[in-house]
């Protein structure tokens, strides 16, 4: 049942007393009791040119689901498995919708003090560094209604702490199978890249379920101190009438590096919000997004690179095809702050609109507060070109498989920029599946 | 049996705009024939409208293949049906390989379960790839993307080679080609010249036809063929012009626009 906004009342004491039978930190504790005490007089969100006013994001069924464990990978259901590179996976965590329910972490990473474990117990194991960027630098509690919101009823995720000059060559992995129709997902991620260290970090976000109706409220915080490069890949799958705003925030400071490759293949209803700070002199980000929008899901993709540093260098790739319904709002945003000389904002937007009912708007806009910088952005909406087709078909190719070809193509910038093999080959099926259906 | 194509009374339009007007012309296998003409005269609107370009429209005449009407067919089936259209500009196609857009298109012509062996297609290409002097890195290379134009004309007359249709229709290959390509992209038409293979090439110059023999050239003005030769029909026109034949026919203005000044 949809709610008024308006109406909807918080179950403060509630709220506190699950966290307190979970056995949470008393830091966690506080970040939800400061959450619950400023969540009124907070502001929803304003996304552009996306009304929310009538989304759902609040009720949910349960605030925690509980889920089964698993002793090893083999024990994994077989959808999960394919997401994994079963033989050479070092690093891996898995989630079973709102229950840790797998880790491995390479013994030799353990030694050298990278930390990756599911945030709850991260934070009462490594209090000092969870609570040092934990909503401090990346995203503010209150930010907005839904920050705060998150913060209230976080229910999973994982810390990840890289430590000084470390550099990690397998990629760390999260999955998080989705197969619970009553679980809603508030899942924290905190990555913290101290100096000089380097990681690839890829998520999952995957169900197999038709439907749900409950909520995802997902923060993502990407901390890349002095010299360090985080690559950050996603594939994300959940089902429709879920509602959703997913935050993913980058933090870079000096000669930092954040890579986004994201797929958002998500089935529901949506505010994505992927903001990176370039605060860092010499810091650069380079953003891929790839969507595929089907049946009558509504999704607002604003992405967002702030430039303070001088130097810094940004570049925001986003692809989209849309089908049926569908309608999606790509708002991009290159901002350079008065004293980011030399700073380099670039964007490209492009649309693929392949039926006559779905919609899509593509709005770059530029904002910039300094006089020596570059900056330029594309964005079109368009339908497959026909004289691509006619070449395909002139081949002996049919018209559905031509189709299939220019729209593979169109997000294949995308796709290869995922840093695991098994991810783009899920990614992959997950395009077939999604335009074919 | 030689399999024939014939093209009888094409009428086409562009935008409302009628540019081919009643284009009569029969191609067999085996025959090599060149269609010249200066610009704007229909040479290429007749190529396209064969293979079924979407922007062209065909208001009055047939194209037969065998006998079978081909203008009622989809483009992939004319395809199927064994026309080629080596095209003045290919389109470049993102993400697809040259090698598996090669795969697709020849395992389209064959029944499932027929399938082309992985090597045997291997093989093949290779053997393609070294005949058109071509680097090997452009079969992993996306589908035109980022190709020169030599590049794009070389990959045309690759595709050509590979899929070895019945008939190819060549239009402008030799454009903006240098002397080196042009000497490549005319050995890899005169390989597949024989019995089982047919051409209408078009183009401007004599040029390509130094290196391809046709046996038959044809010269297209205000949208009709408006006259057919054998080989010299070129040799004069390169020495000679179009003057010669305008005159012989009393016209002033060859283009299609002709009678809407």
């Amino acid at each position: 049942m949809a709610t008024e906004l308006n109406a909807f009342e918080l179950n403060k004491e509630e709220i506190i007393a699950n966290a307190n039978t979970r056995g949470e930190s008393e830091f966690l504790l506080g970040k939800r009791k400061e959450a619950v005490d400023k969540f009124d007089s907070l502001d929803m969100i304003k996304p552009d040119k996306t009304k929310v006013d009538k989304w759902d994001f609040f009720n949910v069924t349960s605030p925690v689901v509980e889920s089964s464990t698993y002793n090893t990978l083999e024990e994994l259901p077989e959808a999960v498995k394919g997401l994994i590179d079963l033989d050479n996976s070092k690093n891996i965590y898995v989630q079973h919708n709102n229950t840790p329910a797998f880790l491995r972490l390479d013994e030799d990473l353990k030694a050298k003090g990278v930390i990756a474990e599911n945030i709850i117990d991260a934070a009462n194991n490594h209090p000092e560094l969870l609570e040092k960027y934990f909503m401090t630098e990346g995203v503010k509690i209150d930010e907005n209604k839904l920050t705060a919101y998150h913060a209230a009823l976080l229910n999973g995720g994982i810390f990840i702490y890289v430590p000084k000059d470390v550099h990690i060559e397998d990629p760390i992995q999260m999955v998080v199978l989705h197969d619970d129709k009553d679980a809603s997902l508030f899942n924290h991620v905190l990555l913290v890249a101290d100096e000089g260290s380097e990681v690839t970090y890829v998520e999952n976000y995957f169900t197999n379920l038709e439907s749900s109706t409950e909520k995802i409220n997902i923060i993502s915080e990407v901390i890349a101190l002095n010299n360090s490069k985080i690559t950050y890949g996603s594939v994300d799958f959940l089902p429709k009438e879920m509602t959703g705003y997913v935050n993913r925030r980058g933090v870079a400071s000096d000669d930092a590096n954040i890579d986004w490759a994201l797929g958002l293949m998500n089935d529901s209803n949506i505010v994505y919000d992927n903001t990176t700070y370039l605060n860092g002199d010499r810091s650069e980000s380079d953003l891929k997004i790839v969507t595929v929008g089907r049946g009558e899901t509504k999704a607002n993709f604003t992405t967002q690179i702030i430039h303070y540093g001088k130097d810094s260098n940004a570049h925001i790739l986003k692809h989209g095809v849309m089908k049926d319904k569908a309608t999606s709002i790509f708002n991009g945003v290159g901002y350079i702050k008065h004293g980011a000389t030399r700073a380099d904002a670039q964007q490209e937007s492009r649309i693929l609109m392949l039926s006559e009912k779905a919609r899509g708007d593509a709005n770059p806009i530029l904002l910039i507060d300094e006089d020596d910088v570059t900056a330029g952005h594309a964005a079109s909406v368009g339908r497959v070109d026909d004289l691509q087709l006619f070449y395909l078909m002139s081949r002996g190719i049919e018209k559905k498989e031509a189709e299939r070809l220019v729209i593979h193509g169109f997000l294949d910038p995308v796709v290869k920029a995922l840093p695991i093999e098994s991810v783009r080959k899920q990614l992959k099926e997950i395009i077939e599946l999604k335009v074919l259906s | 049996m030689a399999s024939v194509l014939e093209i009888k009374n094409l009428h086409v339009e562009i935008d409302g705009k009628e540019i081919l007007k009643g284009v009569d012309l029969t191609l067999k296998q085996g025959e090599i024939h060149a269609v010249m003409g200066p610009n704007g005269t229909g040479k290429s609107t007749l190529a396209q409208a064969i293979m079924g370009h979407p922007s062209y429209e065909v208001t009055e005449g047939e194209v037969l293949l065998d006998g079978e009407n081909i203008l009622e067919m989809e483009v992939d089936e004319r395809a199927q049906a064994g026309l080629f259209l080596g095209m003045q500009y290919p389109s470049e196609i993102s993400g697809v390989t040259n090698s598996d857009f090669l795969r697709s298109a020849i395992n389209a012509q064959r029944e499932e379960g027929d399938e082309i062996n992985l090597m045997q297609f291997i093989k093949k290409l290779d053997k393609n790839m070294d005949y058109l002097e071509m680097d090997p890195d452009m079969a992993t290379r996306y589908l035109n993307e980022g190709f020169s134009g030599g590049e794009k004309k070389r990959n045309e007359i690759l595709q050509l080679m590979m899929l070895e249709p019945k008939f190819g229709i060549l239009d402008e290959i030799d454009s903006g080609l240098d002397i080196d390509a042009l000497r490549v992209v005319s050995e890899g038409i005169n390989k597949l010249r024989g019995q089982e293979f047919g051409a209408l090439i078009i183009t401007h110059y004599q040029r390509l036809l130094n290196y391809v023999t046709p046996d038959v050239v044809h010269v297209m003005m205000r949208g009709k063929v408006v006259k057919s030769g054998g080989k010299e029909l070129a040799e004069r026109l390169e020495s000679e012009g179009y003057d010669w034949i305008k005159e012989e026919l009393g016209i002033d203005d060859e283009t299609v626009n002709a009678e809407d000044k």
